[in-house]
């Protein structure tokens, strides 16, 4: 059992009035952590591969072919590490 | 006119790509990128000549200080002050704006007095005042601007009255690049004895500033948007200005004496010669030299070029996203009113979805409130993506940017 700190390089919470969480993976975890997400994620929506529209536990977020995911609606930090430990590990 | 292709090559970063596209450097409004002039004379100063500057004998010592001179006197010329007594140097605006708000407005601004401050501000220059007016009591009153981001010269002419000390405002906003007539609000806020400070943050790196024509009693601004290193910046106030004050960090460097008396106990400290009575410790050496060959290159490029090379793109840009139907763009159209600089929003997406997306095209643009957040509630916005850019951007670039949202416009 791992830690999200094994995946995750880097959060930012935006600016704006929208308070997203911004996830930045690492890099070389980039398709691991893809197929993780794809695994247990519900896909709403798929553009091309390299955008993914998902839901996982009533929580909605965009993930990039980057290796970068958007978050919103949630209430802070710690939730989110929740739902990334739900995800990844 | 300029040639941006030609000024490419001096620019290493811009052969990077970034997600496997060609990087398109378009947030330049947050910080610009450095040309190997800059890079080199930051590199030259530490193989060659680093020192300590100042009330060093030793060769190193003298030219550290000779070149840390140099700076402010090129800083000085660039934006024609009278000279480096003028020019005190601090590691960007915000410090610049900060060391008015307490060295100057901390002894002079009490009770009934009020600041004026624009509603375009970047925080930078709000939170200050309202610090200080926590301290001493004055009130920060706010200036509207009308719909599309333009400052309200009625209504500043309404809110300015014999109880302003001091008018705070940008030369250009950093959301939506509207350029203000300074020199309107400077003529009349002197009319009522008020002294006018500017953030020309986002006007010194895009187009001529003479702070003498302007009449400003401070103009404060930062070298990393004007392809200098971070960490360095300038603060121009006029001298006799400069001389009432007082410090406002104490340390070395910023004294003359500081006499011991055996009797008393105590220390009496006089203050050494501007622009050094503001500049406590040791400086930023190598970010003075970094500016300094900064402003030198932008001098040889000319800065009417400049500005005419961000109209033209800035028009170029305005007429292409007339193509994107769900691109909506905010601030004043008309180009040559403002600088280089475009906010928009993409129908049903949020901003941070818009520069994600952008990002892997390899476009780097800034999202959020763009720390103008008073701003985005005039506009109603919850944040907005913008574009910004420089001398070494290209149509051909805007043009990959459009092609880019009208894929944004088809999620």
């Amino acid at each position: 059992m791992g830690a999200i700190e094994d995946y995750v390089a880097r959060i930012e919470e935006t600016c704006g009035e929208e308070r997203d969480f911004v996830v930045v993976f690492k890099y070389d975890k980039k398709g691991e952590v893809m197929a993780k997400i794809l695994q247990k994620a519900k896909v709403e929506k798929s553009i091309s591969r390299i955008i993914f529209e998902l839901t996982f536990k009533d929580v909605s977020f965009r993930l990039y072919g980057t290796g970068k995911a958007i978050f919103r609606n949630l209430k802070d930090k710690d939730e989110l590490k929740n739902v990334l430990s739900d995800l990844l590990l | 006119m300029l040639d941006p292709y030609k000024i490419r090559e001096d620019f290493p970063i811009l052969k990077r790509k970034i997600n496997n596209h060609p990087l398109i450097y378009f947030d330049n409004a947050a910080t610009t990128q450095k040309p190997r002039q800059v890079i080199g004379a930051i590199r030259e100063f530490y193989e060659k000549y680093n020192a300590n500057v100042h009330r060093g004998v030793h060769t190193l010592s003298q030219e550290a200080s000779e070149l840390y001179e140099n700076a402010h006197e090129e800083v000085a010329k660039f934006i024609n002050a009278d000279g480096t007594e003028e020019i005190i140097f601090v590691r960007g605006t915000t410090e610049a704006i900060n060391l008015v708000a307490y060295a100057w407005g901390l002894r002079n601004l009490k009770g009934e007095d009020e600041v004026l401050v624009t509603l375009m501000e970047h925080h930078s220059n709000i939170v200050p005042w309202e610090l200080l007016s926590k301290i001493n009591g004055f009130q920060v009153r706010y200036v509207d601007v009308n719909p599309d981001g333009t400052l309200n010269y009625e209504a500043f002419g309404n809110a300015i009255s014999e109880k302003t000390r001091i008018v705070c405002m940008s030369h250009v906003s950093n959301v939506t690049g509207a350029i203000n007539d300074v020199k309107k609000v400077a003529k009349m806020a002197h009319e009522y004895g008020a002294l006018v400070l500017v953030d020309g943050a986002q006007s010194v790196p895009h187009l001529p500033v003479d702070v003498k024509d302007l009449d400003v009693d401070f103009f404060a601004f930062s070298g990393h948007k004007m392809l200098g290193p971070t960490g360095i910046g300038a603060l121009y106030g006029k001298r006799e200005i400069l001389m009432e004050m007082e410090p406002f960090h104490g340390g070395g460097e910023m004294i003359r004496d500081v006499t011991f008396n055996t009797i008393t106990r105590r220390c009496s400290i006089s203050w050494n010669d501007l622009p050094w009575k503001f500049e406590a410790g040791t400086p930023n050496i190598c970010g003075g030299v970094g500016l300094m060959a900064a402003v030198k290159y932008l001098r040889s490029i000319g800065m009417e070029n400049v500005k005419e090379h961000e109209e033209t793109l800035t028009e170029h840009a305005m007429h292409r996203t007339q193509e994107c139907g769900k691109v909506k763009i905010y601030g004043p159209r008309d180009a040559s009113v403002k600088c280089g600089i475009i906010p928009f929003n993409v129908d049903g997406l949020s901003s941070h979805d818009v520069a994600l997306f952008l990002d892997g095209y390899g476009i780097m643009v800034r999202s959020g409130f763009h720390c103008a957040q008073p701003l985005h509630e005039v506009f109603k916005l919850k944040s907005s993506a913008r574009v910004s850019f420089y001398i070494y951007n290209t149509r051909e670039e805007i043009d990959r940017f459009v092609e880019v949202l009208k894929e944004i416009e088809r999620i």
